[in-house]
């Protein structure tokens, strides 16, 4: 019992992390109707740019967060801008040009990473991540949970920006309704360049909170690109409660999976609830909770 | 078409000619290896670029044939070369069978199914040693030392794909499959019955992309499941091949396929030896680069955009002649 316990609690903390990934992919998702393939790899930039902090600088990597939101935001800015816009003008055959326009892009960002890191595997351990909290006989990893009290605070502050600021508002509606919005006096484009930086903000939070309990290598962002996805079908495309519950799901089941199927099969677990979802329950939670 | 027939009939021509002339053996693979791409992406392209659904899991297609290969030799005792009749049929069959899970989905869904799907067979051949032999993978003896009679099933290979795909598009499949890439709504109205011939699509194009699988294992005569089962090295190549040629045209898989082999023998090989070592890293970033050009510029792929760029080019040189006109 106190192991399944133990592997709940992991698989949530995690889940909070997850969150974060999500809903920066679902925001995405939601007002420029297209899958961000380049997700992860946003994520393992925001990373190399802690990691560089702390081992050049020795800035703290929850210090770095100050650093690595801002500087992801204006990345994700740029790159919806200048690639991912212009290709709303350009006529194709296949609607999904602006989707592998994200494989390209994160290939580069990929290789660039290879270029300059090289492929081996690198860690932040700042001296406080191995230490643990006990509630009785769990653990709680300390790392592990200042990340998802960081990861707590910075959704609510999100939510608040979403509900109650103008761009916030501006935000929503062009998800709901781009022609509307447009209408309404809503600057589509400048909102999906802010939507797409912002998303690479959260992401990047996500990443930088992740490196001081995982490590990393350039070929991670791949890996945090399907996860990404798999919260964001889970939770129900465009959804931002979805993708909490999404990434908390795939937090736990990832965890369990890992306990008590195999340890190998731990990435198959994120896929298989994907293609169940996508099968039993087109549309995600979204269809259950209605937001 | 009547017009490019004698075009046809050189290419065929130099290409069985080609490695009669040119007996180096690295030529002849590079070559071996474009002809193996240019089934891989053509078969994409007709599920892709003419039905309209793109896939993102092509390598599964791929690995099963190279499987099928493999596991015929290793396990059930018989030639790898039985991989060539079974690893295309079985492809198609899994084809079928993924087809039925993932065409309740559209769009941007099916290409994240795919994706998923693929996921999942890599990891399958990752962690079922007993079968598949995990990741140490399949390792054979090549049936023979010289290269050309694998130039030649693969030349083979690729002039059947290229046929049958042309066969398939001027019959009235062609034009359902179309009908569906176009508006799936309008075409099931019309009567198209849209999840069979999306079905019969992929059929086709895993057909293709299997035998191309079970090619590569009897050439190659080793895989593991990163090589075969890859998302970066086989399905997104395959889409690469596919973008860069021209989606939607019979004839631009095939050149992209030579363009992507090229560039990444270039690169691998630090252009022949003469620039620096480190330049064979830049392979998959020149890739990268490359995607996002094509996309930015040539939306429609070198094909399809032909007449684009011909305009752009008479475009540039009229101009120099009038230029040139005017300074006399």
């Amino acid at each position: 019992m106190a192991v399944f316990i133990q592997t709940v609690v992991a698989g949530i903390l995690m889940g909070g992390i997850y969150a974060l990934i999500g809903i920066g992919m679902t925001l995405i998702m939601g007002v420029m109707k297209i899958i961000n393939l380049a997700h992860g790899q946003l994520m393992m930039v925001a990373m190399y740019i802690t990691y560089v902090l702390y081992e050049y600088v020795h800035l703290d990597p929850y210090a770095a967060l100050l650093i690595t939101m801002p500087c992801l935001f204006v990345l994700g800015a740029v790159l919806q801008r200048y690639l991912l816009n212009p290709l709303i003008k350009v006529d194709s055959i296949l609607p999904e040009n602006q989707v592998l326009m994200t494989v390209g892009i994160g290939m580069v960002l990929t290789e660039l990473a290879r270029m300059i890191f090289h492929s081996d595997y690198k860690s932040v351990r700042p001296p406080y991540t191995s230490m643990s909290l006990y509630a009785g006989s769990i653990a709680f990893n300390l790392p592990m949970v200042i990340a998802f009290g960081i990861a707590v605070l910075l959704t609510i502050g999100l939510f608040l920006f979403l509900l109650k600021t103008d761009v916030g508002k501006s935000v929503r509606a062009t998800a709901q309704n781009k022609e509307a919005a447009l209408l309404l006096g809503v600057n589509a484009e400048r909102i999906t360049i802010f939507t797409y930086g912002l998303g690479a903000a959260l992401v990047a939070a996500a990443g930088t909170l992740l490196l001081p309990i995982y490590y990393l290598f350039p070929d991670l962002g791949g890996a945090f690109t399907l996860k990404a996805f798999v919260i964001t079908i889970l939770g129900g495309l465009g959804s931002t409660v979805g993708a909490i519950v999404g990434g908390v799901v795939l937090g736990v089941s990832e965890s369990l999976g890992a306990t008590y199927i195999s340890m190998a099969l731990k990435d198959a677990v994120g896929m298989v609830i994907f293609l169940l979802v996508l099968i039993f329950l087109p549309g995600g939670l979204k269809r259950l909770t209605k937001i | 078409m009547k017009a490019l027939r004698w075009q046809v009939a050189v290419i065929v021509a130099a290409s069985i000619i080609f490695p009669l002339v040119i007996r180096s053996d690295y030529y002849q693979h590079v070559l071996i290896l474009a002809l193996m791409w240019v089934v891989i992406g053509s078969s994409w392209n007709l599920l892709a670029g003419y039905t309209g659904q793109v896939s993102f899991g092509h390598a599964i297609f791929f690995g099963i044939g190279a499987y099928t290969a493999g596991i015929c030799a290793t396990k059930v005792g018989m030639s790898a070369w039985w991989g060539m009749i079974l690893g295309g049929p079985m492809a198609a069959l899994i084809g079928f069978v993924i087809g039925w899970v993932c065409f309740r989905l559209r769009g941007p869904y099916f290409a994240l199914a795919t994706i998923a799907v693929g996921e999942i067979f890599r990891l399958v051949a990752v962690v079922w040693r007993s079968f598949t032999g995990g990741m140490q993978g399949i390792l054979l003896i090549q049936s023979f030392r010289s290269k050309l009679p694998y130039y030649y099933l693969a030349l083979f290979l690729a002039l059947a794909c290229i046929y049958a795909i042309h066969a398939v598009m001027r019959s009235k499949w062609g034009y359902y499959f179309i009908a569906i890439r176009e508006d799936q709504d309008a075409a099931e109205s019309m009567g198209v019955n849209a999840f069979r011939y999306k079905s019969l699509s992929l059929i086709v194009s895993a057909f293709f992309t299997g035998m191309a699988g079970a090619f590569y294992m009897n050439y190659m005569a080793f895989i593991d499941p990163e090589v075969v089962f890859s998302l970066h090295h086989i399905s997104i190549m395959a889409i690469l091949v596919g973008i860069i040629g021209g989606v939607g045209t019979l004839w631009g898989p095939p050149l992209g396929a030579f363009i992507m082999v090229l560039l990444q023998e270039t690169f691998r090989s630090a252009f022949f030896g003469l620039a620096p070592r480190w330049v064979s890293e830049l392979h998959v970033l020149v890739f990268g680069l490359l995607v996002i050009f094509v996309i930015l510029y040539m939306a429609n792929g070198i094909v399809g955009d032909w007449t684009k760029i011909q305009r752009l080019w008479s475009s540039k040189a009229g101009g120099g002649a009038s230029a040139a006109g005017k300074g006399s």
